[in-house]
Parts: C-alpha cells; sequence; structure tokens
C-alpha cells in the first residue's frame, strides 16, 4: 500500500554511525562523570516491506536503538534516515508530521495503554493529532469511528471491547490494542519492541502471526527487536545481531541460521532451544558476563568472551565489513579467511 | 450509587467503634490527671461541705465507669451535656460546639486550599525541571516546611509577618479575611509541602509510561502530552489523599488555634482541657473523631471514583 507507491528506490531508514550515549551523573552538582554507551556507531538500512530482526542479550541497546530511530531519544551522534529524508535534525513541530509514518509497540502491555481512556479512545488518539482518516470531505466523525472499528477487528478484538478501559483486558489483548493503535495512522514502519515478551508462550504465537499477516495485507516495514533468537528467527527477513551498542553481524535469516560467522552469533545459535530431542547437540552457552556498557572493552567489544581473540581483537575494533551474499559481520578472524 | 450508599453507612457503622474509643481513652486520661473542676467553678471561699455538695451535684464523686456510663447514656439522648469552665458554666456543650464549628471549619477550608494550591503547581514544576536548581529549591522548601513543627513555624510567621512587618494581624479573628491568612498559612505549609512531594514523585511516575512516550510519537504536542494526560493520572493520588489530610489537619488546628487563639474547636478543647471541663472535652473529641472519620470516608470515596480499578466493598 502506502509503502510501494512512494517511488524512492532506497531503504525505508537508514541510520548512519547513530550514537546514543546517557550521561552517568554524579555528585552534588550533577556533573556527567561517565557516559553508558546505548548504542555506540550503529550503521543500518531496513528496506521496504521487510521485517529486520534486531537481537541481542538484555542491555545491550536494542530498546535505545529502537526509540532513537523514532527520536523518542535524542541521538548523541550519526544521522536518521527516513525515506530519503534526514530527519535527525528536523524541529520538533516537522518531526510531528512525519511521525504519523513511523510507529512503536512497546513490551510492556501494562504501562503502554492510558489507564484511564476507553479503548476507542486510545486507539482514535492519533486522529485527534493528525486529522480524520478517510478522504477529505466525509464526515470526520463517522469516518473515524468506522476506522476504529476496521482496526479492532483488524488485530482479532471486537466491536463490544471499544466501550472498556485498558484494565479490563488481558496482556495480550492489550498489545493487540497496542497494535490498532500503532496501524491507525497508516504508517510505513512499525518499531516492535519486544511485542511478545510479556505474553505467555501460547498467546505469543498466535500475536506473532497476527503480526506476520498484517504486514502482508498493509505492507508494513517492521524492526523487530527481541533478546528471543528463535522469535526473530521465525519473524525476519534480515537478522542483525548487536553487542554492547554495535552490530556485530547482519544477514538473510537463512544464511544466517545456517552460516553464522561471528563466534558471537554462533553462541547465540547453539543456545537456541531445540524442542526435538534426537537433534539434541553438545550446547555451549556463552562464558562470561556481558561487560558494563560504561565502559566498553577496548578492541573487539566481545573479546573478553570469546575464544578465538587474539591480540589485534584487543587492541583494534573490527569493522563491519561485507563478505558477501548480504553477510555482514564484524570479527578479524573471519575477515583473515 | 446504591453501592456508594450502603458502603457509607457500612463504613460509618464501623467507625462508632472507633470513635467512642477516642472518647474513652481521652475521659480515662483526664480522669487520672490531676486536677479538680470543682475547684475552678466554687466560690472563692466555699467550705470543704460545700465543695463536696457541688460534687456531687455534677457527678465528680461517682467512680470512673459510671461517669463514663453516664456520659454515654445522655449521648444516646442526643446530650451533650453541659460546660463546667467558669466562663461558661451550665452552657450547652452543643451550644458551644456549634458555635465554635464554622471558625475551625473556615481555618481548615483556607488551609487546604493554600497547601493545595502551593503544593500542586510547585510538584509538576519540580518533576518537569526533575534535577535542575528549581526541582532542588523546592526540595529544600518541602524539607524545611515539613520538618518545621507547626507551632514554632506558627510563632516564626507570627514575629515576621505581623510584629516585624505588621502585615497581618498576630492573633484573634478582629481582622476578618486577613486574621485567618496566618494561622492557615500555618497550618497549610506542612500539607504544602508533604502534598509538592507527592505531585513530583506521582508525575514522575507517570511520565516514565510507556503510554506518555506513546503519546510523543505519535506527535502530540509537549503542552499536550503533560496536561492532558500525564497530569490527569498523577493528580489522582494527590488529590485522593485530601480526605486524609483533614485528619492531619485536625491534629495541626489544635496547635495553631492554641498559638494564634483562633476561637475554634481546638482553641476549646485546650482551654476546656486545661479547666478539667469533662464534657466539653468529650464533646470536641467527639467531634474531632467524627472528622476523621469522614475524612478516611472521603477518601475511599474520591479513590474508587477516580480510579475505574477500584471497586468500593
Ligand atoms: N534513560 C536512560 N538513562 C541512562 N541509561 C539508560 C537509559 N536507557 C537505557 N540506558 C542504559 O543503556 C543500556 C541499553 O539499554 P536498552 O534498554 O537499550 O537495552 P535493551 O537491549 O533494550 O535491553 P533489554 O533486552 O533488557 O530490554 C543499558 O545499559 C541501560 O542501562
Ligand atoms: S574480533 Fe576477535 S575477539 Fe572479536 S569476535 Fe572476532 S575473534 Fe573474537
Ligand atoms: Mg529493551
Amino acid at each position: 500500500m502506502s509503502a510501494n507507491d512512494r517511488k524512492n528506490p532506497g531503504p525505508l531508514l537508514e541510520t548512519v554511525a547513530l550514537k546514543k550515549l546517557f550521561p552517568v551523573r554524579k555528585g552534588v552538582f550533577g556533573r556527567a562523570v561517565d557516559y553508558v554507551h546505548a548504542v555506540d556507531g550503529v550503521d543500518l538500512k531496513i528496506l521496504r516491506g521487510e521485517t529486520l530482526g534486531l537481537v541481542g542479550e538484555s542491555g545491550c541497546g536494542k530498546t535505545t536503538y529502537g526509540r532513537t530511530v523514532l527520536r523518542l531519544v535524542e541521538p548523541t551522534g550519526g544521522k536518521i534516515i527516513f525515506d530519503g529524508k534526514d530527519i535527525t535534525a528536523l524541529s520538533a513541530s516537522q518531526m510531528r508530521k512525519m511521525r504519523k509514518r513511523m510507529q512503536i509497540v512497546f513490551q510492556d502491555p501494562y504501562s503502554s495503554l492510558d489507564p484511564r481512556f476507553t479503548v476507542e479512545k486510545i486507539i482514535g488518539e492519533g486522529f485527534a493529532i493528525h486529522g480524520p482518516p478517510g478522504p477529505p470531505g466525509g464526515d470526520p466523525y463517522i469516518a473515524r469511528r468506522e476506522k476504529v472499528h476496521q482496526l479492532i477487528e483488524e488485530v482479532g478484538l471486537s466491536h463490544d471491547h471499544l466501550s472498556r478501559l485498558p484494565h479490563e483486558f488481558s496482556g495480550g489483548q492489550k498489545q493487540r490494542i497496542a497494535l490498532a493503535r500503532a496501524l491507525a495512522l497508516e504508517p510505513d514502519l512499525v518499531v516492535l519492541d519486544e511485542p511478545t515478551s510479556a505474553l505467555d508462550v501460547s498467546v505469543q504465537a498466535q500475536a506473532l502471526n497476527l503480526l506476520k499477516s498484517l504486514q502482508h495485507r498493509l505492507g508494513l516495514t517492521y524492526l523487530f527487536i527481541s533478546h528471543d533468537l528463535s522469535v526473530v528467527a521465525h519473524m525476519s527477513d534480515r537478522i542483525a545481531v548487536m553487542y554492547l551498542g554495535k552490530i556485530v553481524e547482519i544477514a538473510n535469516s537463512s544464511e544466517f541460521l545456517n552460516n553464522p560467522l561471528h563466534p558471537y552469533t554462533q553462541a547465540l545459535i547453539a543456545s537456541i532451544p531445540i524442542p526435538d530431542p534426537t537433534r539434541l547437540k553438545v550446547r555451549k552457552g556463552i562464558e562470561g558476563e556481558v561487560p558494563s556498557p560504561i565502559n566498553p572493552p577496548k578492541g573487539c567489544r566481545f573479546n573478553p568472551r570469546c575464544s578465538l581473540a587474539k591480540d589485534i581483537c584487543r587492541n583494534e575494533e573490527p569493522p563491519l565489513i561485507d563478505v558477501g551474499n548480504n553477510h555482514m559481520v564484524a570479527c578479524h578472524m573471519v575477515a583473515r579467511k | 450509587m446504591a453501592d456508594l450508599i450502603s458502603y457509607v453507612i457500612r463504613k460509618l457503622l464501623l467507625a462508632i467503634p472507633v470513635i467512642f474509643l477516642a472518647t474513652f481513652i481521652v475521659f480515662l486520661m483526664l480522669y487520672m490527671t490531676p486536677g479538680d473542676p470543682i475547684l475552678a467553678i466554687a466560690p472563692p471561699h466555699a467550705s470543704v461541705d460545700e465543695l463536696q455538695e457541688l460534687r456531687e451535684q455534677y457527678g465528680f464523686d461517682q467512680p470512673f465507669l459510671i461517669q463514663y456510663g453516664k456520659f454515654l447514656e445522655r449521648l444516646l439522648q442526643g446530650d451533650l451535656g453541659q460546660s463546667v469552665s467558669t466562663g461558661t458554666l451550665n452552657v450547652d456543650v452543643s451550644y458551644l460546639l456549634m458555635q465554635r464549628l464554622p471558625k475551625t471549619l473556615e481555618l481548615m477550608a483556607i488551609g487546604l486550599t493554600i497547601s493545595y494550591s502551593l503544593g500542586i503547581p510547585l510538584g509538576i514544576l519540580s518533576a518537569l525541571n526533575q534535577n535542575s536548581w528549581k526541582d532542588r529549591s523546592v526540595m529544600v522548601f518541602t524539607l524545611v516546611a515539613y520538618a518545621m513543627p507547626s507551632f514554632w513555624l506558627g510563632i516564626l510567621l507570627l514575629l515576621l509577618l505581623s510584629v516585624q512587618f505588621h502585615i497581618l494581624p498576630a492573633e484573634g479573628t478582629v481582622g476578618g479575611l486577613s486574621s485567618v491568612l496566618l494561622p492557615a498559612l500555618t497550618l497549610g505549609l506542612g500539607n504544602a509541602a508533604l502534598t509538592t512531594r507527592m505531585m513530583r514523585s506521582s508525575m514522575l511516575e507517570v511520565v516514565r509510561q510507556d503510554f506518555i512516550t506513546q503519546l510523543r510519537s505519535r506527535g502530540l504536542p509537549e503542552r499536550e502530552v503533560i496536561f492532558r494526560h500525564a497530569l490527569k493520572n498523577a493528580i489522582l493520588p494527590v488529590v485522593t489523599v485530601i480526605g486524609l489530610d483533614i485528619g492531619w489537619f485536625v491534629a495541626g488546628a489544635v496547635i495553631v488555634e492554641t498559638v494564634f487563639q483562633w476561637p475554634g474547636i481546638g482553641l476549646l478543647v485546650i482551654n476546656s482541657i486545661s479547666s478539667h471541663d469533662f464534657p466539653t472535652v468529650q464533646g470536641c473529641i467527639l467531634l474531632l473523631a467524627f472528622f476523621v472519620v469522614i475524612g478516611n470516608l472521603v477518601a475511599d470515596i474520591l479513590y474508587a471514583l477516580v480510579d475505574p480499578r477500584v471497586r468500593l466493598g
């Protein structure tokens, strides 16, 4: 739909050396003594209509990346290019016009809906900001009502739910409401920040399938964030791995799963639980703790936990290089091969 | 609505034993403190026999439980008894209370107004500028205002505003509205500090929730995000404690009325205690305890009204 009729052939979203540092303040005067390197120079392209999965351990900066891309968190450095347009420095009011094209669904369904608004109001919120849906000239009230009804059905709930308040719903239903709200303005890009992590496994599968079918029907582009590699593998066309604020590997899903190159990715894939006991193989977890993002290790950030680490790994940061087949990896040892 | 009414009735019934317990404890304490109401009201050169006669006439010769029982018996007939203070000897306690009640209500109403109209904006200001110098100054103010005992704060304000600058009258009610300001300020300032802190933390709690970020992500102007959505949610816990504040104000009123010689229930109870005027003290305690009960009830009801998740039960 909206994604296809725009003629710009480039990626829908691109970040160039995107950076977000959070100051760590100490003392009476709250002077910044250190910085959390939450996102530390991320180059990433999200193509139109695809799902880009972003995985990584807790605290590696996935949420911060997702929010910075939408400028809900102001970047410290780098560029955000949306549909060919640099939005990094847009003023608040210019940014406001762009906002209807990019939406986000959060992890926690409990705090993401205003407890005092009915579902109808929550879903329709965006129209109060950006004007009613449908062709101009129609009755805005009817257009709005019809659209809200259509949305609630689209996410698998019914009209009777519209007049209720958020606390009357389960976590999964709340997440569907949040999704309907995100879709109301017909966005091109939806950032899904662990949209199913808070849900039971049984509900999770339904929610994931709903996301997929909506994507096909509406031509949406997803940035799908999760710490769960099996969920990401199920959802994504391409997968990017983040480690301590940096992307260490990106590849198409099948290539990624069958031919992981980065030692960290290999460890992640090895630790996916396999339901079939006959295929049980020796699984080695990743040894050691995630280092602090305040003073990330020098050289390759993974070197303290990497069994292949050599001197160069401790001194030089490996660049993200293309190894062919749309596969990029940041590891000195891979580059040598 | 029927729910609400039955809830109120149930709560009030439950409160009756509490109120009686309060009067019983006060009665007991008065009984055990040295002092004799008869000495105060007897003629200057009364003989021992005459004193004994008066004592019997007012029933002060009876054992404690009998005296308390008599108080209850009269109370059930709607009679609070008569004062045994010199100035108001034999005047109905209910009359004394009715005379003083409006003054206390006036003081509390203005005190509450001051504390909310100061506390809410300051709390919002603080939260929206978290960790700035504005926030820090407000926090210092609240710390000082809250930590100061109200009698001391009262005396300081008195010295500053009426003795030093002659802006406001020092005591009594002769100055009309300006007379009430000083005691009301004294009463309200501590609570304003508490309100400020609650408002601040409540606001901070709400603005870090995802639905607020959601509104920003949909492009709602920041002004509306804060005042239409965040404030609406953040102000609830602050407003619902208004009922509990009434309890705090009852305690405060006794002290503040004494410092400023404000002729309300608080001053009445203090004066009656010092003259061992049992019936009047009991009447005052009954009324003040009732205030607290009503305050709590108001808090419960407000809470249920503003929070759709709470059901009265
Ligand atoms: N507002 C903030 N102020 C200071 N530090 C922050 C802030 N938000 C995030 N951080 C820090 O930035 C780092 C990255 O956090 P982020 O939430 O982006 O991680 P994540 O990958 O989403 O983790 P999770 O899987 O637990 O959600 C963490 O170390 C976190 O403590
Ligand atoms: S660069 Fe070195 S330390 Fe880093 S992942 Fe590759 S081998 Fe390991
Ligand atoms: Mg996260």
